[in-house]
Order: structure tokens, then sequence, then C-alpha cells
């Protein structure tokens, strides 16, 4: 089995002074594969890339390809090569120097580099572009350029750090047919870093979904789009209705107090679930026939469909559809059991290293005082672990608490948005009715009861179970 | 198009202080006391003592340079590799001693030279001072006063370089070494072009420097231009000493702008 899979990461981490860029990353690339790394900006998936590439060294974990380590190998001295954002295309070369450079470097003899180049001109669609400068080529055809630059030294991966970025709707999407072709001809790895779920979708055979430095979800588009194993994977892959639901048993679930047929069983008997619906799959049927009845709230017309919310009272659909339907009318709601994708639970919740001061009857978290209950057991400035539901996390105005910290990332999650707040030292999770906006200051209070302590010795056993529970690819 | 009125007194400047003072050279080189003659022209062109010391000048001037390409790329290298805060603060030390006056710097030189150090050298303790001496004081001189001059060109190129570019090398097979023969070398060129200028030019036509440094002693072929205006005035010595002079920086800024092939086309000519 160890040999199929070309590159292996294992436990990789990295960390700037503190600041967490990847958190044991464990993951597995087979040989010929086209590998995305998706996320949204500072999601890690660039360090990781560069980590392979061996611009950044983990701070822990291993890279092995074919089996042997090469986290601390330096970078010209890996079978890897990349293609980089803004192309790094050297200005002084003209376009048949900038791909011969590595060749050159490895003393290749002439005639065996005039026909490689030759050969990678040809594939890029460059013929006849030898002689130019880099400054005379348009985006593209510099893109082109620095694959063919890459490819030339006939690497086992070729790493790919958002190379379509700068180009054009038209030109990306040209670009990618050609990228996968490309690829397939070759039969080289590409590990591809993007941020566009469509890119992704487009082109990958396996899609890495991280995010904060964690992978979220590996596996094949179809199943990362009908299947997001979490409502963050499944709200950054296209557009989603994400509700939380009762599972009442198996192939039933209860959403918005309407009970639906479903196609997921094995969650046990009413359990607390996320379920999935996607915009396309709900449908607008005539009132007479439908169970559930809303009233249209706005439509916007997209292209191809018109996005129309229809508000059933209390909760709001998101339905994709040809069909029209105008602001105010009275539509039916028919979703199909095989539409509804149901998610285990998410419990995200607040746990945090608290210095215990029962002389004061608080504990202090992120260097703030927070009256608490219960502390007897305790003394004086010992360290244990508190929890904190989201739900019992309240969000005041900054100057009314005195802890507070900058919104980070706002989820809408079918009744609430989830709220991610940095602070000095912790990453708050709350809940919240009304959007906010990322880089606002909140203040952050928490009732004396709402909090639960525990003895640090008794949790690390229980913690280390938590942490260590990492997402792995399935065959 | 009125813009072009602010032209207008730099225009009248250049007239006044280079135009008319070229016309004067040449009127004093080919005419003397009234009259038109080649004779002195001549005289001067074929007085091999002249051309010796041009090419002193010369060699002076090539040393200087070339010390200062060698001490500074590596300052200039460093620096740019620096976080820019770091950085500003060191090249501000580099450049204080700048805010002093050329000619006031010389004179510490001077007595540093003759007071302060060891005569290691036998620079220029007055009596003792030998020639090879006097010539290893006043390269001192000139490398301290032109470095800075090297420094900030390449200082200013080697920062803008794109550090994903020397990445782009490291991917592709090179080792530190290599990524610097062929990357940050070939894409400083201007860099170099213009310290090279810009420290070239006054070092050779320098006269302040050795007048000072050599005690009077020491004669590159600004003093030799010096003393034909001053010691013995014969101004049409003086002016063809300075035409040979303007033609030899001339040709030199066309060679150095040959290399530089900005594409550009922004060359100091």
């Amino acid at each position: 089995m160890e040999s199929k899979h070309l590159i292996e990461l294992v436990d990789v981490s990295k960390d700037y002074n503190g600041d967490v860029a990847l958190e044991h990353v464990n993951l597995y690339i087979n040989d010929g594969e086209f590998l995305t790394l998706l996320g949204p900006s500072g999601c890690g998936k660039t360090t990781l890339l560069r980590c392979i590439a061996g611009f950044i060294t983990p701070s822990s974990g291993m890279i092995k390809m074919n089996g042997v380590d090469i986290a601390k190998v330096p970078p010209h001295k890996r079978e890897i090569n990349t293609v980089f954002q803004k192309y790094a295309l050297f200005p002084h070369l003209n376009v048949h120097d900038n791909i011969a450079f590595g060749l050159k470097i490895k003393k290749t003899p002439k005639p065996v580099i005039e026909e490689k180049v030759e050969k990678m001109l040809k594939l890029v669609n460059l013929e006849g572009y030898g002689r130019r400068w880099i400054d005379q080529l348009s985006g593209g055809q510099q893109q082109r350029v620095a694959i063919a630059r890459a490819l030339v030294n006939e690497p086992k991966v070729l790493l790919l750090d958002e190379p379509l970025g700068a180009l054009d709707l038209k030109l990306r999407q040209e670009m990618q047919v050609e990228l996968k072709r490309m690829q397939r001809q070759l039969g080289i790895t590409f590990i591809y870093v993007t941020h566009d779920q469509e890119e992704a979708l487009t082109m990958s055979d396996t899609i890495v979904v991280m995010k904060d430095g964690v992978i979220q979800q590996i596996g094949k588009p179809t199943d990362i789009y009908n299947e997001p194993k979490n409502p963050f994977v499944a709200d950054f892959i296209g557009e989603s209705n994400i509700v939380p639901g009762l599972m009442l048993e198996d192939y039933k679930v209860r959403m918005n107090g309407v009970v639906y047929r479903c196609v997921d069983a094995g969650f046990g008997r009413n359990v607390e679930v996320d379920a999935v619906v996607r915009p396309e799959d709900i449908d607008i049927i005539p009132i007479e026939k439908a169970r559930v009845i809303g009233t249209v709230a706005s439509v916007v017309f997209m292209g191809v469909h018109y996005e129309i919310c229809v508000d059933c009272g209390g909760y709001e659909w998101i339905v994709h559809t040809t069909d029209f339907a105008p602001v105010g009318s009275r539509v039916g709601i028919q979703i199909l059991p095989d539409a509804i994708h149901i998610m285990k639970k998410t419990r995200a919740n607040n746990i945090f290293d608290a210095e215990v001061w029962p002389s004061d009857g608080a504990i202090y978290i992120d260097d703030v005082a927070f009256p608490c209950e219960g502390l007897d057991d305790y003394e004086n400035k010992e360290i244990a672990i508190v929890r904190i539901a989201p739900e019992n996390v309240r969000l005041v105005a900054p100057q009314d608490a005195k802890l507070t910290g900058s919104v980070k990332a706002c989820m809408f999650l079918g009744t609430h948005y989830e709220i991610t707040i940095s602070c000095e030292e912790n990453d708050w999770i709350a809940h919240s009715d009304d959007f906010m906006e990322d880089g606002e200051e909140v203040g952050i209070l928490v009732d004396r009861d709402k909090m639960e302590l525990t003895k640090k010795e008794a949790e690390d056993s229980e913690e280390e179970a938590e942490t260590t529970e990492t997402v792995t690819r399935e065959e | 198009m009125k813009r072009k009125y602010f032209a207008y007194p730099y225009i009248v400047w250049m007239i006044l202080f280079i135009v008319v003072p070229m016309i004067f050279i040449f009127y004093y080189a080919f005419n003397v006391n009234g009259t038109w003659t080649f004779r002195k022209c001549w005289e001067t062109l074929t007085d091999v003592q002249k051309w010796r010391v041009l090419l002193v000048s010369v060699e002076i001037a090539l040393g200087t340079t070339a010390i200062c390409l060698l001490l500074g790329y590596p300052i200039a290298y460093i620096l740019s590799n620096m976080k820019k805060s770091v950085a500003g603060f060191i090249s501000a030390l580099f450049f204080v001693p700048m805010w002093m006056n050329f000619v006031l710097r010389t004179y510490a030189w001077s007595a540093i030279i003759e007071y302060a150090i060891p005569d290691l050298f036998n620079m220029t303790r007055s009596m003792t001072a030998t020639s090879t001496g006097r010539t290893i004081a006043v390269l001192l001189v000139l490398v301290y006063d032109f470095l800075p001059f090297m420094v900030l060109p390449l200082y200013n190129t080697l920062s803008k370089l794109d550090k994903s570019l020397l990445e782009a090398s490291r991917d592709l097979g090179a080792n530190g070494k290599t990524t610097f023969f062929r990357v940050v070398l070939p894409l400083s060129i201007p860099g170099i072009v213009s310290g090279i200028t810009m420290v070239f030019v006054p070092a050779i036509t320098a006269f302040t420097v050795p007048a000072l440094i050599g005690n009077g002693n020491y004669s590159l072929y600004g003093n030799v231009i010096d003393d034909a205006f001053k010691i013995n005035p014969e101004y049409s010595i003086g002016s063809t000493l300075s035409i040979i002079l303007l033609v030899f920086v001339l040709i030199s800024t066309l060679i150095m702008n040959h290399f530089d092939t900005d594409k550009e086309g922004g060359s100091i000519l």
C-alpha cells in the first residue's frame, strides 16, 4: 500500500511564534492524481504547499516522498516544481531561457535542452514565442511559460499556488481545461491551491477542504459537494441551506418543525443533527400540493436561474429554480428525500485554560477576570479547564465588557449565526441572531453559572482523544 | 502645453553655467593670446608626462570603483534582506557622514592619517611619505567618500528584487550560489551600472582629495588641470587637458550605458 502514496504528510504542524498555521495535518497523495487544497484565505493551504515545496520547514511532523522524510531537504534537492502565484518568471531572460533555466543548472547537453524546450512550448501552445521577453507576453501567456518552466524538469509533483487568480474569467476557464489536459497527458501529480470552489470542483480528482490550519474534509468533488461533513464545508462549497434538525429515527428528520423523509441512517433516535439542502434541490410547487407553504421574500435573476428566498414564517429557504415567482406570492416548497444530507452535529465548544482565583471568586481567561461559582476545590493560581457553550457567550458592545475581540468569521446556520471572535489568546465561538461584519469589535460576557470547570489532570486524557480525531480520506 | 515654461529657468541656468563655460574651454584651447593656433594644443596632446598622470588617475578611479563595488555590494545585499525599519536605521548611520561637508571630511582624514593612525604604509607623514603610501592614502579616502554613492543605487535595486524569483530559482534546482550568479547578479546590473558611474566619474575628476591628502605632493589629473590654470597660467594647456578628460568621461559613460540594457531606455546620458 505504501508505494502507491507518492507523498505522505504525517502529523504536520506549523506555527509562527505561537500563531498556528497548520495543525496536525495528515494526508497522503497518490501518484498521478490531481489534488486540490481548498479553503478561504488564511486557512493554511499555501503554507501546506510551501512545506511540500520546501520553502517552509514544518514545526513538527514528517513529509514523506516515496517513503523518505524530506521535511528538512532544501527545495533545490526535491523532485518537485512549483508554479508561483505571480508566476515569478525571470525578467532578465527570454521565454526560451526561462524554460531552460532548470535544465541548464542540471548541466543538460544543449541539443537535449533545445528539444525539451521546443516540446514544452508546443505543450503549452506557445510555439515560436521562445525569443520573446517576459514583459511582451500577456498574463495568460506568462502563466503558460511558468507552467512550461516547471514541467520541463519532469518533476514527480507539480505544485500550483493559485495560478489562475490573476486571469479573467474566460481565460481562467480555458486554462482550467488545459491544465487538466496537461495533467492527464503527462501523468504527473498536481497539487493545486485555490480558494475558488468552482475551480476545485471542475479540475480535481480529490479535494482537501481546509479551515484554520485543519483539514475539514477530504474526498472526490461529488462527495464533497453532495455529502459535506460539516456546516463549514457545506457553506464553502456552493450555496446551501444549513438547518439544525432532529433525527427522529433512521430515514426521518425533523427540520423547522416539519418531518421529512431522508436517505441517511445510523445516527440513532432523537439525535440533534445539521441538515444541508442545496438550493437547486428544492422545488417550488403549487400550494395545493404542498406541505410547506411560504411567501416569496426576494427574487434575484442569476443568469441561468432565479435565486428565490422563501419565507416560511420564522425561517427561510433559498431556492434556485428556472421558474419565476413574483415577490409576495404564496408558493409551496418540496424537498425530496435524496435532497437532504444529514451531518453529525459539530458542537463547537469553547474550551480554554483558565487561571483560578478562589479568593477573588473569579477565573481569568485571556487575562480578564470572570466571576465564577464552585471554586472551592481549587487553589489560588491553579490552572483549570473551562468549558463554555457557544449559546452562553453573550456578545455586547465593546465598552460594556472587560474582554473584547474582533469578529473573525460569521456563518449562518439556519436559525442563528455562529460567530468566531478572536481575542488576545483564544478564539471564542458564540451564537448570535444578527449578522456581524468581519473585524467588528465586540465585548464578551459570560454569566457566573454558565461556566463548567474541570481539573487539569483529569481532563488531559480526554483532551488528547479530542484533538487526535483528524480527518482521513476514504478509498 | 504651457507647462514647458517651467523648464525655462533651468534652460537659462544650463546655458549660463554649462554651455557658455564649454565654449570658453574650447575657445582657450585653440586661442593663445588672441591668435588662433593648434600649437599649444598639440604640445599638450604629445606631452607624455600628462598622459602618465591620466593613466594613474584612471587606475586610481578604477581601483576606487572596484573597492567600492566589492565592499558596497555585500552591504547593500545584506541591507536589502533586512526588515525595512532595521535597514533604514543602519543605512541612515551609513549616510550620516554625508551630511558633513566633503572638504571638511577630507581634512579630517588628512589629520587622521597624519597623526591618529600608526604610519604603517608610510602614507603621508610628511617627510617619510612614499608615493605608494600616498596612493594608498588617496585610495582610502576616495573609497570612504564615494562608498555611499555605490551602496545607495545597489540597495535600491536589490530591495526591489522580487523575492519570489529567488524561490523560483531554488525551486528549479539552483543552490544559493547559483541563484546569486544567475538571478540576483544579472537583475542588479542597473544598480551596479549607476553605482559605478556615480563613483568612477567623480573619482577620475577628483582633485580635492589628492591635494589635501598628498599635502600638495600628489597629483592626479584634476590637480594637473588646476596647476595649468593657477601655478603658471597657461589657459590653452588647461583647456586642452579639460577636453581630454571630458572625452574620457564621455567614453566611459557610453561603455557603462551599453551594459545597462534597460529596455525602458532611460539611460544616464
